[in-house]
């Protein structure tokens, strides 16, 4: 390996110095330039979106992948030398999911050679730690994703560690097992265990000692969080009180100079200011101010938030409202066997508004979204989009809705130009209809230059933008929207919302399920599911309200809100095995 | 044609062509099994060695021999000293066939009585064995009607005539066969990738949320592999007879018409195990399993009439059965209208079962 060996700073358990990694076929190297020092008694955050080179660093940290360039110490030795002390827990792959829990847990003791004596002891502690003591005989396949993800944790400490690597622990997981997970691993904490907790969402970054900041494989900032959200400080600011739409004002706002990024939140506007004076004087609205958060500060070092007004939404046709609802569900239900997966439920989404279903894992969200756009038959109750009845007339009904999956879900081996005709031929374009349509597109999301590259090589900004490219080609008054950000960096979330706020302004209806708090508060109603069932409705606002009374909170967060109404639920049926059991089915 | 299937054939035609691995199934298996077959394959019997054990020593015995060493087939003659040797020659594969002549041989055609010799054959390779056993045979009578002219003529005077394929050229019944497993093998494994790589890769929501409605997506599915078949079947069509000398006896437009509902049905086939499949392993091992029937039952490997029953039952319902009989009946046969269509309507059946249990499956895998 080029260059001396780091020495890391006391207390230090791992180092890297400027690590370059390229891969064959990438536009941008993975790691440009990375250091980092993991220190003992603390949570190091590796803080980025999707495609940012947190895995390359955690596989270099764990010996599985050899930098180009740069140094790396683990255990003040070379990588994968000393493995014996280091913990890893890959993002995927890390569990054999037709063994038992307790195969699991077996397996990985015989691969760090637990002593037989120790083993008894060592299991019931850390079954007892990650509460899975009552699945030991479950198959892991089986298990929901929030205890796969602490069953995994479980497997890296069967020797205890002092380098503990966690690559994307809370991924896929809902809040309420991401706390648990989080409190989980700050319960291990002590002054010989150094972890490194990598994540894409950057409010866990807020609760880390110190955190590194990647962006396309370049460090944008690294050290305490506090220091990043203290540099917006007196910046952020809240608005309400403003007689026009919500979307109206936010995209306003965006549009001025001085400001650099906003969001919805309930009835009111969140926005990130050059100056903090910069709305000085102004009538109109109230203006109060508002906690800064870090990702106010990431989106302030990669230069700012879209500008408001969205290209896609002004060349957007007028919806024209018809006389129901946008989406009906009436009474929908869905049973696998004895499983009810979705029972009952209802609800409707006028034209111009965005309805969100939110839920844990294996609630019943999916099920629900799924009937709606024609994927799952219910079992009973019925279903209309735009008018058009699921059962008897499934094909107008989507024809008259655009669909956008949670992973990319276009053609990854068609090239972009493919990828754009293939979905207007599909959604019945023809001839000058599609080539008209395919070019709009084409310019809005600024496709132009990379119509003949491969999709499934683009960088993950581009392909969020194809696919929502693909799914508004044929302007539907309707869109089906699957966790639609989930892993992509602020900046890009803030470009694909910017684009649905100026979507629903021209009447589009848009249906949403998502993990993200964020994106459930550009809603304008929510139905949180679980257990199968509607255990809430309302506006976002409203939902806070109530859980401020339930759980006696002081202005709740979206994410407190979430947790205080599943916990409420929990409690009404005390005489049952917690919800563990039931997020399991 | 509606734009919207357009779409879906033209899409499919793009992941077909640009998909690295879908690409190296489309030419290279019917590269591989072009050179296999017609090089490696052989169903003649040459250079073999033969033990011969002459307890007569005369000129009979002599001249039997010497006729068997100038037989093309036969390039050793090995003297065997005891039938002690002659069990080992055997039992080791040193020879295929030993000759048994008993001591009375030469002194029976010197009387005029019928002189029989002795074959041991090795069993284990009973096809070899058969035919050379048969080339034995032939020998044997000949030489007899030489060394007693003046007798009556041997009880088996029969002659032999190969009708359709008169020296019974092993190439000519190759090439009309192999072209049915190339068409099958491409085109059946293509189709079964076809929908599960969309399962696989998360598009097939997409593909099931868009307006296309189902028949759309199983003929858009189902047309490139059904060229795929096409193609790799004109392409034996021009080589068997350009560059291995196979006779095309029959009409090049009932012989497409028979490939054409052959590929219909093998292209249903293809997409049952699809639709029945979630990964693409399961779908790749799925076409194998259905291929190897596909070809073994045929009557490509071994005659239909050897099977049992049973078996013999269940190639009522293989598709490659049908078109085998087409197509070494439009090569060698000048098959005529009139014989077709026995073969072709069950090959109609076959696709119309496929194509509607795969289309329902298709639906209700989704559930």
């Amino acid at each position: 390996m080029p260059g001396d060996t780091p020495s890391p700073g006391s207390g230090a358990v791992a180092c890297v110095r400027d690590l370059v990694k390229n891969f064959k076929g990438a536009e941008k190297p993975a790691l440009d330039g990375v250091s980092l020092e993991i220190p003992t008694g603390r949570v190091t955050g590796l803080v980025g979106p999707d495609g940012a080179g947190k895995t390359t660093l955690i596989r270099i940290l764990a010996g599985l992948m050899a930098p180009d360039k740069g140094s790396v110490s683990v255990l003040g030795g070379a990588p994968g030398k000393d493995m014996e002390h280091v913990g890893y827990m890959p993002q995927r792959f890390g569990l054999y999911e037709d063994l038992t829990v307790q195969q699991n847990l077996d397996l990985y003791a015989d691969m760090r050679a637990l002593p037989a004596d120790e083993r008894e002891a060592t299991f019931s502690r850390l079954l007892e730690f990650t509460d899975l003591a009552r699945f030991r005989d479950r198959l892991a396949g089986a298990l929901s994703g929030g205890m796969k993800q602490k069953l995994g944790l479980a497997c890296a400490l069967v020797k205890t560690p002092r380098l503990l690597l966690l690559d994307e622990p809370g991924v896929g997981v809902d809040p309420i097992s991401r706390r648990e997970l989080w409190a989980m691993v700050q319960e291990l904490i002590t002054d010989g265990l150094g972890v490194l907790w990598s994540t894409a969402y950057l409010d866990e970054a807020e609760k880390c000692d110190s955190v590194y900041l990647l962006s396309e494989g370049e460090l944008l900032f690294s050290g305490d969080p506090a220091e990043l959200t203290c540099s917006v400080e007196d910046r952020v600011v809240r608005l309400t009180g403003f007689e026009k739409r919500r979307r109206k004002v936010l995209t306003q706002m965006l549009d001025r100079e001085g400001v650099i990024d906003g969001t919805i939140q309930g009835r009111s506007v969140r926005l990130l200011l050059k100056t903090p004076d910069e709305l000085k004087g102004e009538s109109g609205f109230e203006i109060a101010p508002a906690q800064p958060r870090f990702e106010d500060g990431f989106i302030e070092r990669l230069g700012g938030g879209p500008k408001g007004t969205s290209a896609l939404a002004e060349a957007y046709r007028n919806i024209e409202a018809g006389d129901g609802p946008a989406i009906e569900a009436k009474g929908l239900t869905r049973r696998f066997g004895d499983f009810t997966a979705a029972h009952d439920v209802s609800f409707s989404v006028p034209y111009g508004s965005i309805f969100g279903l939110l839920g844990p894992n294996g609630a019943g969200k999916s099920t629900t979204f799924k009937m709606l756009c024609g994927l799952l038959t219910p079992t009973e109750g019925s279903g209309a989009v735009a008018g058009h009845d699921l059962r008897s007339s499934g094909g107008r009904a989507r024809a008259a809705l655009g669909y956008m999956a949670q992973k990319f879900s276009l053609y990854g081996e068609l090239s972009v130009a493919q990828n754009l005709n293939f979905f207007a031929g599909a959604y019945g374009l023809e001839g000058r209809d599609a080539r008209h349509a395919v070019e709009r597109v084409t310019e809005i999301f600024e496709l132009g230059d990379r119509l003949k590259a491969t999709a499934g090589t683009l960088p993950l900004g581009f392909k969020q933008r194809l696919a929502l490219a693909a799914a508004v080609l044929h302007e539907p008054p309707v869109l089906f929207l699957d966790e639609p950000t989930s892993g992509v960096d602020p900046v890009t979330r803030r470009e694909f919302w910017m684009h649905i706020n100026g979507l629903v302004e021209k009447g589009v209806a848009v249906l949403v399920t998502t993990h993200f708090m964020e994106e459930a508060e550009y809603c304008d109603a929510i139905t949180l599911i679980y257990r199968s069932e509607q255990i809430a409705s309302g506006t976002p606002d409203e939902l806070k309200s109530q859980a401020a009374d339930m759980a006696d909170l002081d202005d709740p967060t979206m994410e407190d809100t979430f947790i205080a109404m599943i916990e409420a639920s929990d409690a009404q049926r005390p005489q049952e095995d917690g919800r563990a059991e039931s997020e399991a089915a | 044609m509606s734009g919207a299937l357009k779409a879906m054939i033209v899409k499919e035609f793009w992941e077909l062509l640009r998909d690295p691995k879908a690409r190296i199934t489309l030419v290279l298996p019917p590269l591989i099994q072009l050179l296999i077959f017609s090089f490696a394959v052989t169903l003649q019997v040459e250079n073999v060695a033969i033990g011969v054990l002459d307890r007569s020593s005369g000129t009979a015995s002599t001249e039997l021999i010497q006729r068997i060493a100038g037989a093309e087939t036969f390039d050793e003659v090995r003297r065997l000293g005891s039938a002690e040797e002659l069990r080992r020659a055997i039992d080791r594969q040193e020879v295929l066939a030993a000759l048994v002549i008993e001591q009375d041989f030469d002194s029976r055609i010197a009387r005029d009585e019928t002189a029989t010799v002795g074959v041991v054959l090795d069993g284990r390779r009973s096809n070899a064995a058969q035919i050379v056993g048969g080339y034995l045979t032939r020998i044997a009578a000949d030489t007899g009607l030489e060394l007693r002219p003046a007798s009556t003529p041997p009880p088996q005077n029969a002659i032999a005539i190969n009708w359709f394929n008169p020296n019974l050229e092993y190439i000519w019944f190759n090439m009309p066969s192999l072209l049915v497993v190339i068409v099958s093998v491409s085109c059946l494994s293509v189709t079964a990738q076809t929908v599960a790589r969309e399962r696989e890769m998360g598009t097939f929501d997409q593909l099931m949320v868009s307006p296309l409605t189902v028949p759309q997506i199983l003929i858009g599915k189902m047309v490139p592999p059904f060229f795929v078949g096409l193609f790799n079947g004109s392409v034996y069509l021009v080589v068997a007879p350009l560059v291995f000398g196979v006779p095309f006896t029959g009409s090049i437009p009932w012989f497409y018409v028979g490939l054409t509902i052959y590929l219909v049905s093998l292209v249903g086939l293809g997409m049952f195990v699809s639709a029945l499949s979630t990964t693409q392993q399961q779908a790749f091992l799925g076409s194998f399993v259905a291929t190897i029937p596909v070809i073994l039952l045929s009557g490509f490997a071994s005659p239909l009439e050897n099977m049992p029953d049973w078996l013999r039952a269940i190639t009522y319902i293989n598709p490659a059965r049908y078109f085998m009989e087409i197509s070494i009946g439009q090569f060698l046969k000048a098959m005529p209208a009139a014989d077709m269509l026995p073969l072709l309507w069950p090959l109609v059946v076959i696709g119309f079962v496929t194509i509607a249990v795969s289309g329902w499956l298709f639906r209700a895998r989704m559930e």
